[in-house]
Parts: structure tokens; sequence; C-alpha cells
């Protein structure tokens, strides 16, 4: 038994939801409410619920919930309600003691990982050891928000009038992870990898022991930045090129192969639109008028990294 | 080949700019369809793997009400006041050194940062206060560059500090996948070959933040010069 699972902070931020949902719905000012307070409704009920409801059922919502963002039934960013000065006054009073709720989230993700996932009673954990991270960050977060609130003196629902503006802000991207995440599941169920890695394999000059490096880097890349996801990528393109030709044509280093074969796969990441926890919900988040600027700032980075790959694998992984 | 008809309808989908959800669910229903499932199984598989993957939405969610409050009582301005102080900092060199420290806990094991944590709350305005103490206002395509940046170093340090040292994450993965083809391989060792990609990608930031510096330099200088001329 866990006390801190995954549950349990799905029910929080499906709490969340269900305030934003509610202040949209009954704000007298805000245009589009039906269609907005309808999305985070939705998304809320997914996050109380989802495990009780049935799959075909999500999945319509999910349908519903692409119809309301792709019809623009969202509405837009919201304007801060107190003005800079009023924040800067603030700032100059709490000096900083403001960044102590923001420094505890870190350091609650280094406390849990390292000490609080240890604390247990018979079977009763403290902490959700299979997601330990996610849960020691989620616990930090809500630790913040009470420290927050004691330092700061703001009105309980403070977190969530402010934080409904950040929710506003990012809008429909925010899910869009989680359906890139659930679209990658489909692929899998169609069987789509299969088939990218038969191509690639087919159409690189694989023979010779750089062809397989690079068919095999360039592939996981390639994949990578179809799927958004390099751990998706990963066991295709290795069963699909890797393990055939570098390994067992080749007689190449199987664990050489398949470290620098993933970090190559991140490499895909950086460049991707597909990887939007990582490329697009930031340009969001940081209020970015070019939604691909932060995939832009990373070209370089990742086509570098990527060409570093392929030679540090050639000159390793049939030599040891 | 049929089946890669999803792949087209993003490549496709992206190019013309339709809307991202739609396009991925477009993605997946025509997948789905050519694979000869029914729509309502199509909706059931979404569904399932929609619920299975909260967790990936979770951690940004639950940040969000923190990082609001904070931001009420002037976190960002108050990141902006310090680092003004530091006479030394530069916006590349407070990228270069969120990026340090993200990859050497990442490879201790320990997940501090993200977006929404710790980029948007701190090291963008850190980084843009650097900027500012030097070149005074910055324009806002000079901003821009710097958050796109600081989103990259934050990508960066997690991605290439991640398979190193304490092997977490990822190498597991790996090793699962080695060990059901019948190779089977040490943790230690799939760590140790991440660390020289992890030095090319610190040394590649290094680079990097020196190129975002000169931009700075280059795009606020006008008014400065005609400040001196005066």
């Amino acid at each position: 038994m866990k006390l801190l699972n995954l549950e349990l902070f799905y029910i929080i931020a499906g709490g969340f939801l269900l305030l934003v949902a509610g202040r949209i719905a009954f704000e007298p000012t805000a245009g589009k409410r039906v269609g907005s307070a309808l999305f985070w409704g939705l998304l809320a009920v997914i996050f109380l619920a989802g495990k009780a409801l049935p799959p075909v059922v999500v999945g319509y919502m999910v349908l519903l919930m692409v119809i309301l963002a792709a019809t623009k039934q969202l509405t837009g960013a919201r304007r801060w309600e107190v003005t800079a000065e009023m924040r800067g006054a603030a700032a100059a009073k709490l000096q900083n003691w403001i960044f102590l709720p923001a420094l505890l989230i870190p350091a609650t993700a280094v406390v849990g990982t390292l000490f609080l996932s240890k604390l247990h009673v018979g079977a009763w954990w403290l902490l959700d050891s299979a997601n330990l991270t996610v849960t020691s960050v989620c616990l930090g977060a809500v630790v913040a928000v009470g420290v927050g609130l004691r330092l700061t003196r703001a009105p309980l629902l403070t977190p969530v009038v402010e934080g409904s503006r950040l929710v506003q802000a990012v809008g429909w991207a925010i899910i869009l992870p989680q359906l890139l995440a659930a679209l990658g599941g489909v692929f899998a169920q169609a069987g789509v990898g299969p088939v990218v890695a038969e191509l690639a394999a087919r159409a690189l000059p694989t023979q010779y022991p750089l062809g397989a490096v690079v068919a095999y880097c360039g592939g996981m890349a390639l994949f990578t930045i179809c799927m958004g996801n390099a751990f998706a990528a990963f066991p295709v393109i290795t069963l699909g090129i890797g393990l055939p030709f570098i390994v067992q044509l080749h007689h190449g280093n199987p664990a050489i192969m398949a470290a620098i074969g993933m970090l190559s796969g991140y490499c895909g990441t950086l460049l991707t639109p597909m990887a939007a926890n990582f490329n697009l919900v930031p340009a969001m988040l940081l209020e970015l008028k070019d939604k691909n600027a932060v995939i832009k700032a990373q070209v370089p980075l990742a086509l570098g990294i990527l060409a570093a790959n392929m030679i540090i694998m050639y000159f390793c992984v049939y030599r040891f | 080949m049929i089946k890669l008809i999803g792949i087209l309808v993003v490549a496709v989908g992206f190019a013309l700019r339709g809307n991202t959800l739609l396009v991925v669910l477009a993605a997946g229903i025509s997948t789905g369809l050519a694979a000869g499932m029914s729509f309502n199984e199509i909706m059931t598989w979404f569904g399932k793997y929609f619920v299975e993957n909260r967790y990936v939405t979770l951690t940004v969610l639950l940040m969000l009400p923190v990082v609001g409050l904070l931001e009420r009582y002037g976190l960002r301005e108050r990141a902006e006041t310090l680092i003004q102080r530091a006479k030394a900092a530069t916006a590349g060199r407070v990228l270069l050194f969120y990026t340090a420290v993200r990859q050497i806990s990442v490879a201790l094991g320990v997940n501090i940062g993200g977006h929404a944590a710790m980029v948007r709350p701190l090291v963008a305005p850190m980084a843009e206060g650097a900027a500012q103490a030097r070149h005074g206002i910055l324009s806002e395509k000079t901003t821009e560059a710097i958050r796109a940046h600081a989103a990259a170093a934050e990508n960066t340090g997690n991605f290439f500090g991640e398979d190193t040292v304490f092997a977490v994450g990822a190498v597991y993965l790996i090793k699962g996948v080695l060990e059901a083809q019948g190779y089977p391989v040490s943790v230690w060792v799939l760590s140790f070959w991440g660390i020289p990609t992890a030095l090319v990608a610190f040394g590649l930031m290094i680079w990097r933040t020196r190129v975002l510096d000169q931009r700075i330099a280059r795009e606020s200088k006008p008014p400065s010069t005609t400040e001196a001329e005066r």
C-alpha cells in the first residue's frame, strides 16, 4: 500500500481542473465560456475518474475535446489581474523569501528520491516507488503551495486563480503530450514500427560497418521525430536495424550501440513538434510568439550531438 | 506500407499548420482504420492510453498553481533583480550554469528542474535579467531568443545527463529490450557509454550560449552606441 501514489495526485489535479472549469463557466466577462468550461471539465473528469470509466467513453471524450480545440471554442490567454508595480512591491516586501517555495520543489524531489522513498511501516510505504520521480515532484508542488500561501498570506483561492491564468495561457496544448503518448500506443497496436525499420534497413547501405552505424543512429533520430518519443523508437529501430546489422552482421558491442543509440533518439526529440512536452508546451509556457522557437534554438545542438554520436559509435562499437 | 499513412498525415498536417491535436487524432484514426480496426476500437485504444499516460500532464498541471501564486507575488521580478547584482552574469552564462546543474543532478538520479517548475519562474527571468543589466531594455526578438534558449538548456541538460553515472530511467528500458533478445548487458556499462555524448552536449552548449551572448550584444548595440555618442 502506498500512501502518496499517482491516483492521489490525479485527484488533486482533477480537483484543480474542476475549479478552473467552474471559474470560467461562472465568470461574467469571458467569451466562449461554454467551450472552455467543457474542455477543462472533461479533462477534470478524466483525471478524477479515468480509471473507472470505460476506455471507449474516455476515447469519445478526448474526441470531443479535440473538436472543441480545433473549432477554436477555447478562450485565449487571460490578462494579469495585478499590475507589474504591485508585483514589484510584493517582491520588495518578501525579498528573497519568495524563492523558498520555488526551491522547495527541487528540494522535495531530492529528499523524496533519496530518503522518503525508503520510509515504510510494514507494507505501508509513504511514496509510490514505482513512480518515484513523478510522485516526489508532485509532493514538492503541493508542499510549495502550502508554504507559498503561508508566506504570502494570500487568500486560499489565489493558487487556483493564478494557476487558472497559466492553464489558459498554455491552453489546449497541455493535453498534447498525453494525446501523443496515446497515438504512440495506437501506432504500436497497428504495427507501424516494424514497417519503418524494414524500410530504413532496405534503403541504407547497412552492409558496410559505417553504413550500419549511420542507419541506426539516423533511424533512431528520424523515427523519434515521427513518434515524438525515443522510448517508442528504441525497440523498433534496435530490433530492425541495430541488432541484425551492427551486432549480428558486423559483430559490434550491443551495450555501446544501445546506449549511444538511445541518445541519438534524444537528438530527434530536440527536433520534433511531436515531442510536445519538451518543445511546444514550453513555448506556450514562456509565451513565445513563434511556437517552433524552441526547436529552432535546438537545431544546431541536435545535429551536432547526432554527428558526434555517429563518430563515437563508429570508433567504439566495433572495437570494445 | 499503408500503415504508414499516420506518419504521412502528421507530416502533411504539420506542414499545413492544422490544429496539432486534430492532426494527431487524425493520424491515429487513419492508422487504425488502415490496420483494420473499427472506429470504436480506435477510440477504445485512444481512451485506454490517454488514461494510462495522465502522468505526462500531471507534473505540469500541479506546478501551475504554485508558480502562478509566486508570480503574483513578484517571483520573476525578484529573480531579475537578484541576477542584476551579479556582475559576471550574462544570459548565456546563466543558461550554461543551469545546463550543468541539470546534467549533474539528473546523472545523480534526482530530477530537479522542468519547464514549468524552473524555466518559466526562475531560469528565463534570470537570463533576461542578466541581459538587461548589461544591455538595457531588450527588444522582443531578443527576449524570445533568450527564452527559447532557456527551454533548450533545460532539454539538453535533462536528456544528456540522464543515462550517465547512476543508471536511471532509459537505461532500464535499454537493458530490458536487449535482454529480451538474448544480449545480457550491465546497467553500469550502458551508463558509462552515455558519458562521451554527455560531454559533447555540454561542449556544444558552451558554444551555443556564447553565440547567444554575442547575438544579444549585437541586437542591442545601436541604442547603446548612440547613447555613448551623446
